[in-house]
């Protein structure tokens, strides 16, 4: 990113696609400043960044600027919030409008205050003149300073002018939260709001024959009973009334079920139908005939739940003909469009609005359940409908981050260094999120394919680029004279997947940075030293060396049968932000993290706080991750349905955690929420692997798997 | 017929099946959507009330049982405009990511404090073990609930 004068073609996608200013930004006669982004709040701290970006280079107090909740009636699309692109994207695109924004302002103050711009200083929304005379921005901001298109003239704040991009705000949201204000979508409360409940199919594929639906409608509080093909949904007074419902629905409904499920073994996938895609083929024929010996290693990890704490939620309304929702999708026009196809209205038809819900990890059931409301709220014009998922929905239902296989093969020469690198994975796509696919695919919205008239789920495409999918962080980061990436993509989606944080890339890094330490085993080398022998890139290194140094690491140090650390590294996407964290572990039969060391380098920090918050979320998920997580289901069901098949990290598990955050303000902002599930992943195998020599290559590494391993 | 109900200090009366779980009264009929419903089976610690000075899931508490005794919610932590000292430790580390599990967190480690006035890490980790956290904000609600005690 420059710093000084930004050429139109140069600007942000969401400027280019929404060039006017008064589309992003609003004053207010109180001083108030009010943002428009398309990014959603998902619980990362996201909307108190935008406000920090945007009063820093507004030079107004933090405390002025209000984020507006995400609308399509009137916010811009900037796509789906996903993937740790929204510093990337939305914040950089507000940076710009803010700039321009002063710039307006500045040219009203300088005909004011006759003076010409550059004598002119702001300070907190003042602007003076060398002469002393002043005007604040509510005097100058009236209702046509911002129709205009930005003109990507305006040169950004240089690093040295940033008074708040770097530093830690307060989450604006917080004060909210501690006090148990209503601020999800889960506790919105609508006059006359009625209660929903959907009984899910006992399976996948399992159609609805019958149900003694009067027998439902004459139950305490029932208002009416929703049934659509294999849809069945019940609305109440009073939500218990429509849980009891529900309860009785899943009694009296019968179903016929005919999923056939494959083995709860990843390595199903290496005998399914597979398209192969070359990521990255690099040949050097003189490096080949160095090759002395040849080391192999197959790595997997099962179907991970998203499970948000709080089920999926949403409320919809419809008042002559009009939809209005409530949602906490990632998307709002793209759940828009989508519920447009199942509904068969038009643009104006469906207005969603968006509301927190519970940590979103991917994309989850928030779609889904805005589906489910619409339709519940279809048979009860004029009241609102409040629809969330039962825990068992939002286990067996939810679109889980898909299965990995990946095997390694390297060849070493004399000297233990790599000159031949094979990377073959195979996954399913990643991506299943609304408005993904062609017009006639609602695989985004669960119960479209459950409809008398089904739109039927298509499975995730192949990946389009080298970074998305299952292919992200398939190529190594590393220097390998000889290299062969090859993506094995398989269609058929016996399980319903998604995407899940870091997509590919956990299996993909937890393979490639579990083999270099094989690897570094096999030649007689230090694990630190191995990778940066073979890496070059120097923001890399420079995040192995800062938590070699953080963590005290010795050169070939050994752990002692009950102890041990190990290192894992990637660069997120290899775009984003780099870390390096170096993991220690307990092990007896179980396997305790007990300490992680990560150094993390995201470029310019825009608030500190917020991505060591990150940076700490992200690393105790991938332990959880790691030792525990793994969707269980046998030959027709899923049996994952609750918190105890599925148990994540508690607290007396959690590990310390110490942060090196290593800044750039020069350099353009990554994402870093996602950036760690590989490389932690990768730490604790290692870990082990130096504490008794004990290699662990499938996730999760439960009791039973270290057991089996020691056997 | 009513069931008498007292909540945060205040009496309410409520007309509903007396088998209704505590929860749904809490967010539906009093308003009090600060306690959040996460798992219905007493498993993720996200509805957590204080009963009589103990945290007790509120989504496994029927209201026939919470009838006559004294329930604390998230709402009522804060004395007026005086936030307790836990709401203020967790503000002061920003222990919060999403926030959808930290009523129940503030109120498991609300019991343990009024229990515990200086409890051991050992004994801060095991009231926090019935509430689960999925953003893996452990690290600083740890750091926040240490604090909040070293502060009495």
């Amino acid at each position: 990113m420059s710093d000084t004068g930004t050429r139109r073609t140069d600007l942000p996608a969401g400027l280019r696609a929404y060039p006017r200013l008064d589309r992003w930004l609003a004053f207010h006669p109180d001083g108030t400043i009010t943002v428009f982004t398309g990014k959603v709040e998902i619980g990362q701290g996201l909307h108190t960044a935008f406000a920090q970006i945007v009063a820093d280079e507004l030079d107004v107090d933090v405390g002025l600027v209000r984020v507006a909740p995400v609308d399509t009636a009137h916010s811009p699309d900037e796509g789906v919030t996903s993937g740790s692109r929204s510093i990337e994207e939305g914040g950089t695109t507000l940076r710009h409008v803010a700039a321009e924004a002063r710039g307006a302002l500045l040219d009203r103050a300088a005909a004011r205050l006759h003076a010409t711009r550059s004598e002119l200083t702001v300070a907190d929304g003042v602007i003076r003149s060398p002469s002393g005379a002043s005007v604040s921005y509510r005097e100058l901001a009236s209702d046509d300073l911002l129709a205009r298109e930005v003109t990507g003239d305006v040169p950004l704040k240089a690093t040295v002018e940033r008074r708040l991009i770097g530093t830690t705000v307060p989450r604006l949201d917080l004060a909210a939260k501690v006090t148990g204000a209503p601020v999800f979508v889960q506790d919105l409360r609508l006059p006359g709001m009625l209660h929903g409940r959907i009984a899910r199919p006992p399976s996948y594929d399992a159609a609805l024959r019958a149900v003694d639906g009067a027998a439902l409608e004459a139950m305490p509080g029932v208002r009416a009973v929703v049934r659509d093909g294999s849809f069945l949904g019940v609305i109440a007074e009073r939500e218990e009334q429509a849980i009891r419902a529900l309860q009785r629905a899943r009694r009296v409904a019968s179903w016929d079920e005919r999923t056939a499920l494959p083995a709860a073994d990843p390595r199903f996938l290496l005998n399914e139908a597979s398209e192969e895609l070359v990521v990255r083929e690099r040949h050097h024929a003189t490096a080949l005939d160095r090759a002395a010996r040849e080391v192999t290693a197959e790595y997997s990890r099962p179907y991970i739940a998203h499970a948000a704490i709080g089920p999926s939620c949403a409320v919809a309304r419809l008042d002559d003909g009009r939809y209005t929702v409530w949602s906490h999708s990632q998307g709002v026009h793209q759940l828009r469009g989508d519920l447009r196809k199942v509904l068969g209205v038009g643009a104006d038809a469906v207005r969603v609005i968006h509301m927190e819900g519970a940590g979103c990890y991917g994309h989850n059931g928030a779609d889904d359940v805005a589906l489910d409301a619409v339709l519940l709220a279809r048979a009860v014009p004029g009241r609102p409908v409040r629809v969330q998922w039962m825990r068992d929905d939002e286990f067996a239902w939810e679109p889980y981050g898909p299965a990995m296989v990946v095997r390694l093969a390297a060849r070493l020469d004399d000297h233990g260094d790599v000159v031949d690198w094979r990377h073959d994975g195979w996954s399913n796509g990643h991506g299943n999120r609304p408005s993904a696919r062609s017009p006639e695919n609602v695989a985004g919205v669960l119960a479209a394919a459950h409809l008398a008239r089904p739109f039927a789920p298509s499975a995730p495409p192949p990946p389009r680029t080298g970074s998305s999918a299952a292919q992200r962080n398939a190529e190594p980061l590393y220097d390998f004279p000889n290299e062969r990436v090859v993506n094995h993509h398989v269609a058929r989606t016996p399980l319903r997947v998604s995407a899940l944080r870091s997509l590919g890339a956990h299996a993909n890094v937890f393979a490639i940075e579990s083999f270099m330490d094989e690897l570094a085993t096999v030649s007689g080398s230090d694990p630190v030293e191995f990778r940066l022998r073979h890496l070059h890139e120097t923001r890399g290194r420079a995040v192995i060396e800062a938590v070699r140094d953080r963590a005290g690491w010795r050169a070939g140090e050994k752990g002692d049968g009950r102890r041990g650390r190990g290192l894992g590294f990637a660069r997120y996407k290899n775009a984003a932000a780099y870390v390096a964290v170096i993991a220690e572990v307990e092990l007896d039969e179980a396997i305790r993290v007990t300490r992680v060391w990560a150094a993390v380098d995201t470029g310019m920090v825009v608030s500190r706080d917020g991505v060591v918050n990150q940076a700490e979320g992200g690393i105790v998920q991938a332990v959880s991750w790691a030792l525990k997580e793994a969707v269980g289901y046998d030959e027709h069901r899923i049996t994952t349905r609750g918190w105890a098949e599925y148990p994540i990290l508690t607290f007396s598990e959690t590990p310390e955690v110490e942060i090196a955050l290593i800044d750039r303000p020069d350099e353009p902002p990554l994402g870093v929420g996602e950036a760690f599930a590989g490389p932690v992943a990768a730490a604790i195998a290692n870990a082990v692997a130096n504490a008794g020599g004990l290699r662990l290559r499938d996730m999760p590494f439960t009791r039973e798997r270290v057991l089996e391993a020691m056997a | 017929m009513g069931i008498e109900l007292t909540v945060n200090g205040r009496a309410s009366t409520v007309d509903c099946d007396p088998e209704t779980p505590l929860l749904y009264v809490l967010r539906n009929d009093l308003e009090l959507t600060g306690t959040r419903f996460g798992c219905g089976t007493g498993a993720c610690g996200a509805c957590t009330v204080v009963m009589d000075g103990a945290a007790v899931r509120s989504c496994d508490v029927p209201l026939s049982v919470a009838a006559g005794k004294r329930i604390t919610t998230v709402e009522g932590l804060a004395e007026g405009e005086d936030l307790h000292p836990l709401q203020r430790a967790f503000i002061d580390e920003q222990a919060v990511q999403c926030g959808f599990c930290l009523s129940g967190i503030l109120m498991s480690a609300k019991a343990l404090l009024d229990a515990t006035p200086h409890p051991s890490e050992a004994d801060i980790r095991r009231a926090l073990d019935g509430n689960l956290c999925r953003c893996g904000t452990h690290v600083r609600i740890l750091r926040a609930v240490r604090a909040a005690a070293s502060a009495r």
